[in-house]
Protein backbone atom coordinates (compact mmCIF):
# COMPACT_ATOMS: atom_id res chain seq x y z
CA UNK A 1 0.00 0.00 0.00
CA UNK A 2 2.78 2.47 0.88
CA UNK A 3 4.45 1.70 -2.56
CA UNK A 4 1.48 2.09 -4.03
CA UNK A 5 1.16 5.50 -2.96
CA UNK A 6 4.60 6.47 -3.10
CA UNK A 7 4.07 5.27 -6.83
CA UNK A 8 1.09 7.71 -7.15
CA UNK A 9 1.55 10.94 -5.64
CA UNK A 10 4.58 12.38 -7.21
CA UNK A 11 3.11 12.41 -10.68
CA UNK A 12 0.26 12.99 -9.32
CA UNK A 13 1.49 16.05 -8.03
CA UNK A 14 2.85 17.35 -10.85
CA UNK A 15 -0.56 16.74 -12.88
CA UNK A 16 -2.37 18.83 -10.32
CA UNK A 17 -2.29 21.74 -11.78
CA UNK A 18 -3.48 20.73 -15.02
CA UNK A 19 -6.49 18.41 -13.63
CA UNK A 20 -7.70 21.16 -11.21
CA UNK A 21 -8.25 23.70 -13.93
CA UNK A 22 -9.69 21.49 -16.49
CA UNK A 23 -12.06 19.92 -13.78
CA UNK A 24 -13.43 23.32 -12.64
CA UNK A 25 -13.27 24.79 -15.95
CA UNK A 26 -14.14 22.29 -18.65
CA UNK A 27 -15.17 19.07 -16.74
CA UNK A 28 -17.58 20.91 -14.70
CA UNK A 29 -19.34 22.95 -16.82
CA UNK A 30 -19.55 20.17 -19.37
CA UNK A 31 -21.37 17.81 -16.38
CA UNK A 32 -23.52 21.66 -15.54
CA UNK A 33 -24.75 22.10 -19.02
CA UNK A 34 -26.21 18.34 -19.18
CA UNK A 35 -28.13 19.12 -15.76
CA UNK A 36 -29.17 22.66 -16.48
CA UNK A 37 -30.98 21.14 -19.55
CA UNK A 38 -33.60 19.57 -17.42
CA UNK A 39 -34.31 22.25 -15.08
CA UNK A 40 -36.15 25.34 -15.68
CA UNK A 41 -33.25 28.52 -15.38
CA UNK A 42 -34.33 31.95 -16.92
CA UNK A 43 -33.77 35.06 -16.00
CA UNK A 44 -35.47 35.09 -12.60
CA UNK A 45 -33.55 32.05 -11.36
CA UNK A 46 -34.22 28.43 -11.15
CA UNK A 47 -37.59 27.23 -10.86
CA UNK A 48 -36.74 23.09 -10.48
CA UNK A 49 -36.34 20.41 -12.42
CA UNK A 50 -38.54 19.89 -15.68
CA UNK A 51 -37.64 16.81 -17.19
CA UNK A 52 -37.12 16.96 -21.55
CA UNK A 53 -39.83 20.00 -21.24
CA UNK A 54 -37.13 21.80 -22.43
CA UNK A 55 -35.58 19.61 -25.70
CA UNK A 56 -39.80 19.63 -26.15
CA UNK A 57 -39.70 23.07 -26.51
CA UNK A 58 -36.66 23.40 -28.62
CA UNK A 59 -38.13 20.45 -31.41
CA UNK A 60 -41.21 23.04 -31.72
CA UNK A 61 -38.86 26.03 -32.23
CA UNK A 62 -39.04 27.50 -35.78
CA UNK A 63 -36.24 29.84 -34.64
CA UNK A 64 -33.86 26.95 -33.42
CA UNK A 65 -34.78 24.52 -36.65
CA UNK A 66 -33.72 27.89 -38.87
CA UNK A 67 -30.00 28.15 -36.98
CA UNK A 68 -29.92 24.63 -36.88
CA UNK A 69 -30.63 24.85 -41.23
CA UNK A 70 -28.19 27.98 -41.67
CA UNK A 71 -25.61 25.81 -40.04
CA UNK A 72 -25.54 23.10 -42.29
CA UNK A 73 -25.95 25.24 -45.47
CA UNK A 74 -22.82 27.44 -44.46
CA UNK A 75 -20.88 23.78 -43.47
CA UNK A 76 -22.09 22.10 -46.77
CA UNK A 77 -21.34 25.16 -48.87
CA UNK A 78 -17.86 26.38 -46.70
CA UNK A 79 -16.28 22.43 -46.33
CA UNK A 80 -16.08 20.97 -50.14
CA UNK A 81 -15.41 24.72 -51.59
CA UNK A 82 -12.54 25.11 -49.27
CA UNK A 83 -11.10 21.62 -49.78
CA UNK A 84 -11.91 21.95 -53.88
CA UNK A 85 -9.47 25.17 -54.23
CA UNK A 86 -7.00 24.11 -51.74
CA UNK A 87 -6.24 21.15 -53.04
CA UNK A 88 -6.19 22.70 -56.67
CA UNK A 89 -3.54 25.40 -55.00
CA UNK A 90 -1.53 23.07 -53.02
CA UNK A 91 -1.18 20.92 -56.33
CA UNK A 92 0.19 23.59 -58.04
CA UNK A 93 2.53 24.89 -55.31
CA UNK A 94 4.11 21.17 -55.16
CA UNK A 95 5.10 21.09 -59.13
CA UNK A 96 8.63 22.53 -58.06
CA UNK A 97 7.28 26.18 -58.76
CA UNK A 98 9.41 29.28 -58.47
CA UNK A 99 8.67 31.27 -55.50
CA UNK A 100 7.04 28.75 -53.62
CA UNK A 101 7.54 30.29 -49.98
CA UNK A 102 6.54 33.65 -51.28
CA UNK A 103 2.93 31.78 -52.58
CA UNK A 104 2.46 30.05 -49.20
CA UNK A 105 3.57 33.18 -47.09
CA UNK A 106 0.54 35.21 -49.28
CA UNK A 107 -1.89 32.34 -48.94
CA UNK A 108 -1.35 31.68 -45.42
CA UNK A 109 -1.71 35.58 -44.39
CA UNK A 110 -5.25 35.19 -43.29
CA UNK A 111 -5.00 32.26 -41.38
CA UNK A 112 -3.05 34.12 -38.37
CA UNK A 113 -5.44 37.45 -39.20
CA UNK A 114 -8.33 37.50 -37.02
CA UNK A 115 -11.76 36.75 -37.60
CA UNK A 116 -13.41 40.29 -35.97
CA UNK A 117 -10.42 41.96 -38.28
CA UNK A 118 -11.14 40.22 -41.36
CA UNK A 119 -14.89 40.09 -40.65
CA UNK A 120 -15.10 44.18 -40.43
CA UNK A 121 -12.70 44.63 -43.79
CA UNK A 122 -15.09 42.52 -45.28
CA UNK A 123 -18.14 43.88 -44.36
CA UNK A 124 -16.60 47.05 -45.71
CA UNK A 125 -15.69 44.69 -49.10
CA UNK A 126 -19.77 43.63 -49.31
CA UNK A 127 -20.90 47.53 -48.91
CA UNK A 128 -23.77 47.28 -51.13
CA UNK A 129 -23.18 51.39 -51.99
CA UNK A 130 -19.19 51.68 -51.84
CA UNK A 131 -18.05 47.99 -51.68
CA UNK A 132 -15.25 46.82 -54.00
CA UNK A 133 -17.20 43.61 -54.97
CA UNK A 134 -20.03 45.85 -56.24
CA UNK A 135 -17.96 47.70 -57.70
CA UNK A 136 -16.47 45.24 -59.48
CA UNK A 137 -19.82 44.07 -60.75
CA UNK A 138 -20.80 47.23 -61.76
CA UNK A 139 -17.33 47.34 -64.17
CA UNK A 140 -18.23 43.62 -65.50
CA UNK A 141 -22.01 45.16 -66.82
CA UNK A 142 -23.16 43.06 -64.03
CA UNK A 143 -25.87 44.01 -61.37
CA UNK A 144 -24.46 45.26 -58.19
CA UNK A 145 -25.62 42.39 -55.23
CA UNK A 146 -26.76 43.73 -51.60
CA UNK A 147 -24.72 40.90 -50.22
CA UNK A 148 -24.95 40.74 -46.40
CA UNK A 149 -28.34 42.80 -46.63
CA UNK A 150 -30.01 40.13 -49.02
CA UNK A 151 -32.08 37.42 -47.58
CA UNK A 152 -33.18 36.19 -50.68
CA UNK A 153 -31.75 32.07 -51.04
CA UNK A 154 -28.90 32.12 -54.36
CA UNK A 155 -30.87 29.43 -55.73
CA UNK A 156 -33.58 31.77 -55.57
CA UNK A 157 -31.53 34.54 -57.13
CA UNK A 158 -30.00 32.09 -60.03
CA UNK A 159 -32.91 30.52 -61.31
CA UNK A 160 -35.13 33.47 -60.50
CA UNK A 161 -37.88 31.72 -59.24
CA UNK A 162 -40.21 31.46 -55.78
CA UNK A 163 -39.31 28.65 -54.20
CA UNK A 164 -40.16 26.53 -51.04
CA UNK A 165 -38.47 27.52 -47.69
CA UNK A 166 -35.55 24.34 -47.88
CA UNK A 167 -34.91 24.61 -51.25
CA UNK A 168 -34.67 28.28 -51.34
CA UNK A 169 -30.63 27.35 -50.28
CA UNK A 170 -28.44 29.67 -47.92
CA UNK A 171 -29.30 33.50 -48.49
CA UNK A 172 -26.32 35.55 -50.18
CA UNK A 173 -26.16 36.97 -46.78
CA UNK A 174 -25.11 33.35 -45.13
CA UNK A 175 -22.95 33.18 -48.30
CA UNK A 176 -21.20 35.73 -48.60
CA UNK A 177 -20.04 34.28 -44.81
CA UNK A 178 -19.11 31.61 -46.53
CA UNK A 179 -17.06 33.37 -49.08
CA UNK A 180 -15.08 34.58 -46.19
CA UNK A 181 -14.38 32.17 -44.55
CA UNK A 182 -13.00 30.08 -47.75
CA UNK A 183 -10.86 33.03 -48.03
CA UNK A 184 -9.82 32.93 -44.03
CA UNK A 185 -8.79 29.54 -43.72
CA UNK A 186 -8.09 28.01 -47.06
CA UNK A 187 -3.99 28.63 -46.49
CA UNK A 188 -4.58 26.55 -43.77
CA UNK A 189 -5.45 23.14 -45.84
CA UNK A 190 -3.17 24.59 -48.44
CA UNK A 191 -0.42 23.74 -45.74
CA UNK A 192 -1.98 20.54 -44.66
CA UNK A 193 -2.41 19.83 -47.75
CA UNK A 194 1.20 20.72 -48.72
CA UNK A 195 2.43 18.71 -46.44
CA UNK A 196 0.34 15.81 -47.54
CA UNK A 197 1.95 15.64 -51.11
CA UNK A 198 5.53 16.11 -50.30
CA UNK A 199 4.44 12.35 -48.70
CA UNK A 200 3.45 10.89 -51.94
CA UNK A 201 6.55 9.13 -52.99
CA UNK A 202 8.14 10.53 -56.56
CA UNK A 203 7.91 6.77 -57.62
CA UNK A 204 3.63 6.80 -58.09
CA UNK A 205 4.68 10.26 -59.77
CA UNK A 206 7.58 8.32 -62.56
CA UNK A 207 5.48 5.73 -63.40
CA UNK A 208 2.66 7.97 -64.08
CA UNK A 209 4.67 9.71 -66.30
CA UNK A 210 6.35 6.80 -67.95
CA UNK A 211 2.69 5.79 -68.43
CA UNK A 212 2.40 9.13 -70.42
CA UNK A 213 -0.19 10.68 -67.95
CA UNK A 214 -1.11 14.11 -68.32
CA UNK A 215 -1.47 16.76 -65.51
CA UNK A 216 -5.35 15.87 -64.79
CA UNK A 217 -4.80 11.65 -64.89
CA UNK A 218 -1.69 12.21 -62.78
CA UNK A 219 -3.94 14.64 -60.29
CA UNK A 220 -7.56 12.20 -60.72
CA UNK A 221 -5.52 9.28 -60.52
CA UNK A 222 -2.00 8.99 -58.20
CA UNK A 223 -2.35 12.10 -56.00
CA UNK A 224 -6.34 11.93 -54.92
CA UNK A 225 -6.18 8.46 -53.68
CA UNK A 226 -2.89 8.62 -52.08
CA UNK A 227 -3.97 11.91 -50.59
CA UNK A 228 -7.46 10.89 -48.78
CA UNK A 229 -6.22 10.74 -45.53
CA UNK A 230 -5.08 14.26 -45.51
CA UNK A 231 -8.18 15.28 -47.52
CA UNK A 232 -10.17 12.71 -44.94
CA UNK A 233 -8.41 14.69 -42.21
CA UNK A 234 -8.90 18.11 -43.38
CA UNK A 235 -12.84 17.17 -43.83
CA UNK A 236 -13.22 16.38 -40.25
CA UNK A 237 -12.02 19.00 -38.98
CA UNK A 238 -13.04 22.22 -40.95
CA UNK A 239 -16.53 20.51 -40.56
CA UNK A 240 -15.89 20.72 -36.83
CA UNK A 241 -14.69 24.41 -37.32
CA UNK A 242 -17.87 25.26 -39.70
CA UNK A 243 -20.54 24.07 -37.24
CA UNK A 244 -18.94 26.84 -34.61
CA UNK A 245 -19.07 29.76 -36.65
CA UNK A 246 -20.07 32.82 -34.28
CA UNK A 247 -17.67 36.14 -34.73
CA UNK A 248 -18.54 37.00 -38.42
CA UNK A 249 -22.49 36.82 -37.20
CA UNK A 250 -22.13 38.97 -34.43
CA UNK A 251 -19.72 41.18 -36.30
CA UNK A 252 -20.83 41.38 -39.82
CA UNK A 253 -24.70 40.95 -39.81
CA UNK A 254 -28.04 42.70 -38.88
CA UNK A 255 -28.40 44.48 -36.74
CA UNK A 256 -29.61 42.85 -34.90
CA UNK A 257 -27.12 39.60 -36.14
CA UNK A 258 -28.54 37.05 -37.39
CA UNK A 259 -30.15 39.29 -39.92
CA UNK A 260 -31.54 39.55 -42.37
CA UNK A 261 -34.43 37.66 -41.50
CA UNK A 262 -32.41 35.36 -39.06
CA UNK A 263 -31.14 34.09 -42.59
CA UNK A 264 -27.75 33.80 -41.18
CA UNK A 265 -28.24 32.80 -37.30
CA UNK A 266 -26.22 29.98 -36.60
CA UNK A 267 -26.57 27.73 -33.80
CA UNK A 268 -23.76 28.92 -32.07
CA UNK A 269 -25.27 32.27 -32.48
CA UNK A 270 -28.63 31.19 -31.33
CA UNK A 271 -27.02 29.44 -28.21
CA UNK A 272 -25.15 32.50 -27.44
CA UNK A 273 -28.36 34.88 -27.80
CA UNK A 274 -30.51 32.34 -25.48
CA UNK A 275 -28.17 31.01 -22.64
CA UNK A 276 -26.26 34.63 -22.45
CA UNK A 277 -28.18 37.30 -23.80
CA UNK A 278 -31.69 36.14 -22.88
CA UNK A 279 -30.48 34.35 -19.58
CA UNK A 280 -32.15 31.33 -20.45
CA UNK A 281 -29.84 29.03 -19.25
CA UNK A 282 -32.15 25.63 -19.30
CA UNK A 283 -32.84 26.26 -22.33
CA UNK A 284 -29.74 27.47 -23.61
CA UNK A 285 -28.01 24.05 -22.27
CA UNK A 286 -30.80 22.23 -23.79
CA UNK A 287 -29.43 23.92 -27.25
CA UNK A 288 -25.75 23.05 -26.03
CA UNK A 289 -26.15 19.41 -25.82
CA UNK A 290 -28.41 19.05 -29.08
CA UNK A 291 -25.37 21.11 -30.54
CA UNK A 292 -22.68 18.58 -28.62
CA UNK A 293 -24.50 15.51 -30.22
CA UNK A 294 -24.52 16.87 -33.86
CA UNK A 295 -20.77 17.26 -33.63
CA UNK A 296 -20.57 14.02 -32.27
CA UNK A 297 -22.68 12.46 -35.30
CA UNK A 298 -20.72 14.12 -37.86
CA UNK A 299 -17.47 12.87 -36.45
CA UNK A 300 -18.83 8.93 -36.01
CA UNK A 301 -20.33 9.12 -39.01
CA UNK A 302 -16.89 10.29 -40.88
CA UNK A 303 -14.79 8.08 -38.67
CA UNK A 304 -17.04 4.70 -39.13
CA UNK A 305 -18.48 5.23 -42.25
CA UNK A 306 -16.14 7.83 -44.59
CA UNK A 307 -12.54 6.35 -43.43
CA UNK A 308 -13.67 3.04 -44.83
CA UNK A 309 -13.26 4.66 -48.19
CA UNK A 310 -9.70 6.43 -47.19
CA UNK A 311 -7.23 4.70 -49.18
CA UNK A 312 -4.19 4.22 -46.73
CA UNK A 313 -0.46 3.35 -47.81
CA UNK A 314 0.74 -0.14 -46.73
CA UNK B 1 6.01 23.32 -75.80
CA UNK B 2 3.14 21.78 -73.54
CA UNK B 3 5.08 21.84 -70.60
CA UNK B 4 5.69 25.59 -70.99
CA UNK B 5 2.37 26.24 -71.44
CA UNK B 6 1.55 24.53 -68.51
CA UNK B 7 3.87 25.93 -66.57
CA UNK B 8 2.05 29.52 -67.81
CA UNK B 9 -1.29 28.01 -66.48
CA UNK B 10 0.04 27.16 -63.24
CA UNK B 11 1.57 30.48 -62.81
CA UNK B 12 -1.40 32.54 -64.21
CA UNK B 13 -3.88 30.67 -61.12
CA UNK B 14 -1.40 31.08 -58.72
CA UNK B 15 -1.00 34.40 -59.10
CA UNK B 16 -4.29 35.28 -59.88
CA UNK B 17 -5.26 33.18 -56.72
CA UNK B 18 -2.50 35.20 -54.85
CA UNK B 19 -3.84 38.34 -55.65
CA UNK B 20 -7.45 37.67 -54.40
CA UNK B 21 -6.13 36.87 -51.28
CA UNK B 22 -3.76 40.27 -50.55
CA UNK B 23 -6.74 42.03 -51.88
CA UNK B 24 -8.81 42.41 -48.49
CA UNK B 25 -4.97 43.55 -46.87
CA UNK B 26 -4.49 46.27 -49.86
CA UNK B 27 -7.80 47.63 -49.79
CA UNK B 28 -7.54 48.09 -45.76
CA UNK B 29 -4.73 49.77 -46.12
CA UNK B 30 -5.03 51.99 -48.28
CA UNK B 31 -8.74 52.91 -47.35
CA UNK B 32 -7.28 53.63 -43.51
CA UNK B 33 -4.80 56.70 -44.94
CA UNK B 34 -8.15 57.90 -46.39
CA UNK B 35 -10.25 61.35 -45.95
CA UNK B 36 -13.64 60.20 -45.31
CA UNK B 37 -14.64 61.30 -48.45
CA UNK B 38 -12.22 60.06 -50.49
CA UNK B 39 -12.96 56.62 -48.86
CA UNK B 40 -16.71 56.54 -50.43
CA UNK B 41 -15.20 58.07 -53.75
CA UNK B 42 -16.62 56.05 -57.05
CA UNK B 43 -14.71 54.64 -58.94
CA UNK B 44 -12.54 54.05 -55.95
CA UNK B 45 -8.77 54.85 -55.71
CA UNK B 46 -6.29 52.26 -54.74
CA UNK B 47 -3.27 55.04 -53.76
CA UNK B 48 -4.91 57.78 -51.20
CA UNK B 49 -4.84 60.88 -53.44
CA UNK B 50 -4.63 63.01 -50.12
CA UNK B 51 -2.66 61.07 -47.52
CA UNK B 52 -3.72 61.10 -44.28
CA UNK B 53 -2.61 59.75 -40.80
CA UNK B 54 -6.11 61.38 -39.14
CA UNK B 55 -7.95 57.98 -38.81
CA UNK B 56 -4.81 56.39 -36.87
CA UNK B 57 -5.03 59.17 -34.39
CA UNK B 58 -8.67 59.10 -33.72
CA UNK B 59 -8.34 55.23 -33.14
CA UNK B 60 -5.16 55.82 -31.45
CA UNK B 61 -6.19 58.64 -29.27
CA UNK B 62 -10.56 58.86 -29.10
CA UNK B 63 -10.64 55.11 -29.43
CA UNK B 64 -8.82 53.45 -26.57
CA UNK B 65 -6.99 50.45 -28.70
CA UNK B 66 -3.76 51.51 -26.43
CA UNK B 67 -5.55 49.99 -23.59
CA UNK B 68 -6.87 46.92 -25.72
CA UNK B 69 -3.65 45.85 -26.89
CA UNK B 70 -2.15 46.46 -22.98
CA UNK B 71 -5.24 43.82 -21.98
CA UNK B 72 -4.53 41.45 -25.08
CA UNK B 73 -1.03 41.55 -24.40
CA UNK B 74 -1.25 40.84 -20.88
CA UNK B 75 -3.76 38.04 -21.36
CA UNK B 76 -1.70 36.65 -24.16
CA UNK B 77 1.67 36.52 -21.74
CA UNK B 78 -0.14 34.97 -19.03
CA UNK B 79 -2.13 32.84 -20.49
CA UNK B 80 0.79 31.69 -22.82
CA UNK B 81 3.22 30.85 -18.96
CA UNK B 82 0.49 29.06 -17.63
CA UNK B 83 0.05 26.45 -20.59
CA UNK B 84 3.55 26.26 -20.65
CA UNK B 85 3.64 25.54 -16.63
CA UNK B 86 0.84 23.22 -17.10
CA UNK B 87 1.77 21.33 -19.80
CA UNK B 88 5.29 20.79 -18.99
CA UNK B 89 4.63 19.18 -15.56
CA UNK B 90 1.52 17.00 -16.85
CA UNK B 91 3.55 15.83 -19.85
CA UNK B 92 6.44 15.36 -17.88
CA UNK B 93 4.20 13.18 -15.17
CA UNK B 94 2.42 11.69 -18.52
CA UNK B 95 5.59 10.28 -19.63
CA UNK B 96 8.33 9.54 -17.10
CA UNK B 97 6.98 8.60 -13.97
CA UNK B 98 4.90 4.55 -13.95
CA UNK B 99 1.70 5.03 -12.03
CA UNK B 100 -1.40 3.29 -11.80
CA UNK B 101 -4.14 4.34 -14.16
CA UNK B 102 -1.67 6.48 -16.08
CA UNK B 103 -2.77 5.42 -19.65
CA UNK B 104 -6.32 5.92 -18.55
CA UNK B 105 -6.30 9.55 -16.80
CA UNK B 106 -4.67 10.40 -20.16
CA UNK B 107 -6.95 8.64 -22.97
CA UNK B 108 -9.62 10.64 -20.48
CA UNK B 109 -8.22 14.16 -20.48
CA UNK B 110 -7.50 13.47 -24.52
CA UNK B 111 -11.72 12.49 -24.87
CA UNK B 112 -12.22 16.39 -23.55
CA UNK B 113 -10.82 17.40 -26.33
CA UNK B 114 -13.47 16.45 -28.73
CA UNK B 115 -16.48 18.71 -26.56
CA UNK B 116 -15.74 22.20 -28.15
CA UNK B 117 -16.42 25.45 -26.44
CA UNK B 118 -19.58 26.57 -27.41
CA UNK B 119 -21.09 23.26 -25.58
CA UNK B 120 -20.20 24.49 -21.73
CA UNK B 121 -19.50 28.20 -22.55
CA UNK B 122 -22.87 29.46 -20.80
CA UNK B 123 -22.34 27.21 -17.04
CA UNK B 124 -18.40 28.47 -17.39
CA UNK B 125 -19.45 32.08 -17.50
CA UNK B 126 -21.93 31.03 -13.99
CA UNK B 127 -18.71 29.33 -12.38
CA UNK B 128 -16.47 32.33 -13.30
CA UNK B 129 -19.81 34.59 -12.39
CA UNK B 130 -19.58 32.83 -9.38
CA UNK B 131 -16.07 33.18 -8.68
CA UNK B 132 -16.31 37.17 -8.75
CA UNK B 133 -14.31 37.13 -11.46
CA UNK B 134 -16.08 38.85 -14.02
CA UNK B 135 -14.32 41.88 -16.01
CA UNK B 136 -11.37 40.92 -14.29
CA UNK B 137 -8.13 39.51 -15.24
CA UNK B 138 -8.42 36.28 -13.92
CA UNK B 139 -11.89 35.47 -15.86
CA UNK B 140 -9.98 36.02 -19.22
CA UNK B 141 -6.71 34.04 -17.95
CA UNK B 142 -7.64 31.45 -16.05
CA UNK B 143 -9.67 29.04 -17.45
CA UNK B 144 -7.27 28.72 -20.30
CA UNK B 145 -4.17 27.85 -18.58
CA UNK B 146 -3.99 24.22 -20.11
CA UNK B 147 -4.05 23.13 -23.20
CA UNK B 148 -4.75 19.90 -24.10
CA UNK B 149 -3.35 19.37 -27.47
CA UNK B 150 0.07 21.10 -25.89
CA UNK B 151 0.20 18.16 -23.08
CA UNK B 152 -0.28 15.67 -25.71
CA UNK B 153 2.54 17.22 -28.14
CA UNK B 154 4.97 17.71 -25.31
CA UNK B 155 4.38 14.19 -24.26
CA UNK B 156 5.03 12.81 -27.68
CA UNK B 157 8.35 14.41 -27.93
CA UNK B 158 9.18 13.50 -24.19
CA UNK B 159 8.91 9.73 -24.77
CA UNK B 160 11.52 9.63 -27.70
CA UNK B 161 14.17 10.96 -25.02
CA UNK B 162 16.33 7.88 -24.14
CA UNK B 163 16.35 6.93 -20.87
CA UNK B 164 20.20 6.23 -20.54
CA UNK B 165 20.11 10.43 -20.52
CA UNK B 166 18.08 10.18 -17.19
CA UNK B 167 19.89 7.24 -15.56
CA UNK B 168 23.04 9.51 -16.05
CA UNK B 169 21.50 12.27 -14.51
CA UNK B 170 20.04 10.34 -11.41
CA UNK B 171 23.55 8.65 -11.24
CA UNK B 172 25.43 12.41 -10.92
CA UNK B 173 22.96 13.70 -8.28
CA UNK B 174 20.19 15.17 -10.37
CA UNK B 175 16.59 15.67 -9.08
CA UNK B 176 13.98 14.25 -11.19
CA UNK B 177 12.40 17.85 -11.23
CA UNK B 178 15.80 19.16 -12.00
CA UNK B 179 16.11 16.63 -14.88
CA UNK B 180 12.91 18.42 -16.26
CA UNK B 181 14.35 21.92 -16.50
CA UNK B 182 17.77 21.36 -17.16
CA UNK B 183 17.41 18.04 -19.85
CA UNK B 184 14.16 17.63 -20.50
CA UNK B 185 12.81 21.40 -21.67
CA UNK B 186 15.81 21.73 -24.33
CA UNK B 187 15.52 18.73 -26.18
CA UNK B 188 11.49 19.74 -26.31
CA UNK B 189 12.37 23.17 -27.60
CA UNK B 190 10.72 22.86 -30.91
CA UNK B 191 7.27 21.54 -29.30
CA UNK B 192 7.28 24.35 -26.84
CA UNK B 193 7.58 27.00 -30.06
CA UNK B 194 4.55 25.12 -31.58
CA UNK B 195 2.61 25.18 -28.34
CA UNK B 196 3.29 28.92 -27.90
CA UNK B 197 2.61 29.93 -31.61
CA UNK B 198 -0.63 28.35 -31.42
CA UNK B 199 -1.39 29.76 -28.16
CA UNK B 200 -0.39 33.22 -28.58
CA UNK B 201 -2.17 33.38 -31.64
CA UNK B 202 -5.11 31.90 -30.18
CA UNK B 203 -5.30 34.11 -27.28
CA UNK B 204 -5.01 37.57 -29.36
CA UNK B 205 -7.35 36.46 -31.81
CA UNK B 206 -9.79 34.94 -29.32
CA UNK B 207 -13.25 36.62 -29.24
CA UNK B 208 -16.67 34.41 -28.08
CA UNK B 209 -15.62 34.04 -23.89
CA UNK B 210 -13.89 37.90 -23.94
CA UNK B 211 -16.89 39.34 -25.35
CA UNK B 212 -18.77 37.33 -22.66
CA UNK B 213 -16.81 38.01 -19.45
CA UNK B 214 -16.01 41.94 -20.27
CA UNK B 215 -18.07 44.38 -19.41
CA UNK B 216 -16.25 48.16 -18.80
CA UNK B 217 -13.95 49.38 -21.76
CA UNK B 218 -11.37 49.55 -19.78
CA UNK B 219 -11.19 45.62 -19.74
CA UNK B 220 -11.94 44.62 -23.42
CA UNK B 221 -9.36 42.72 -24.87
CA UNK B 222 -8.71 43.90 -28.65
CA UNK B 223 -10.69 41.87 -30.70
CA UNK B 224 -13.81 43.18 -28.59
CA UNK B 225 -12.89 46.45 -28.65
CA UNK B 226 -12.61 46.31 -32.16
CA UNK B 227 -15.89 44.65 -32.43
CA UNK B 228 -18.10 47.02 -30.38
CA UNK B 229 -16.31 49.93 -32.13
CA UNK B 230 -17.18 47.98 -35.67
CA UNK B 231 -20.94 48.14 -34.22
CA UNK B 232 -20.92 51.71 -33.06
CA UNK B 233 -19.42 53.43 -35.91
CA UNK B 234 -20.84 52.60 -39.07
CA UNK B 235 -19.82 55.32 -41.59
CA UNK B 236 -15.98 56.29 -40.61
CA UNK B 237 -14.43 53.22 -43.06
CA UNK B 238 -11.40 55.13 -43.11
CA UNK B 239 -11.41 54.98 -38.94
CA UNK B 240 -12.76 51.02 -39.05
CA UNK B 241 -9.69 50.16 -41.72
CA UNK B 242 -6.78 51.79 -38.90
CA UNK B 243 -8.66 49.80 -36.26
CA UNK B 244 -8.33 46.70 -38.53
CA UNK B 245 -4.63 47.27 -39.60
CA UNK B 246 -4.19 47.96 -35.75
CA UNK B 247 -5.58 44.95 -34.55
CA UNK B 248 -3.37 42.39 -36.98
CA UNK B 249 -0.50 44.12 -36.98
CA UNK B 250 0.77 42.60 -34.05
CA UNK B 251 0.43 39.25 -35.46
CA UNK B 252 1.34 39.90 -38.76
CA UNK B 253 5.08 41.27 -37.49
CA UNK B 254 5.28 37.72 -35.53
CA UNK B 255 4.39 36.01 -38.74
CA UNK B 256 6.77 37.83 -40.50
CA UNK B 257 9.71 37.01 -38.04
CA UNK B 258 8.99 33.59 -37.08
CA UNK B 259 7.43 32.48 -40.37
CA UNK B 260 9.36 29.07 -40.97
CA UNK B 261 7.87 27.79 -37.33
CA UNK B 262 4.42 29.10 -37.97
CA UNK B 263 3.54 27.45 -40.79
CA UNK B 264 5.50 24.19 -39.89
CA UNK B 265 3.63 23.88 -36.53
CA UNK B 266 0.29 24.49 -38.48
CA UNK B 267 1.33 21.57 -41.34
CA UNK B 268 2.66 19.11 -38.32
CA UNK B 269 -0.57 19.87 -36.43
CA UNK B 270 -2.63 17.93 -39.45
CA UNK B 271 -0.37 14.89 -39.34
CA UNK B 272 -1.76 11.74 -37.39
CA UNK B 273 1.72 10.57 -35.43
Amino acid sequence: MKSFLKKLIPPLILLSPAFIILFVFKVLPIIFAFRLSFYDWGIAGIKGFVGLKNYYYLLKDPFFWQSVINTIYYTIFAVPLNIIISLIIAYLLNRGIKALGLFRTIYFLPVITSIVAVSVVWKWLYDPNRGLFNYFLTLAGLHPLKWLEEPRGIFEMIFSVHLPYILRGPSLALFSLVLMSVWKSLGYNVVIFLAGLKNIPDVYYEAARIDGAGMWQTFRNVTIPLLSPTTFYVMIMSTIISFQVFAPVWTMTGPPPGGPLGTTSVIVYYLYQKGFEEYQVGYGSAIAFVFFLMILAITLFQKLYLEKKVYYEV
Amino acid sequence: MRYKLQKAIIYTVLIFGAIWMLLPFLWMLSTSFKTQAEALRMPPTWIPQHFTTMPFKIVWEKVHFPQYIYVSTIVSLFTLAGVLITSLLAAYAFSWYEFPGREQMFMAMLSLMMVPIPVYVVPLYIIVQKLGWIDTFYALIVPWTVNIFGIFLLRQHMRSIPRDLYDAAIIDGCSKLRFLFSVVMPLVKPAIVTIAIFDVIGSWNAFMWPLMVTNSDKMRPIQVGLAYFAQGETTNYPALMAASTITILPLLILFFIAQKQIVESYSRSGLKE
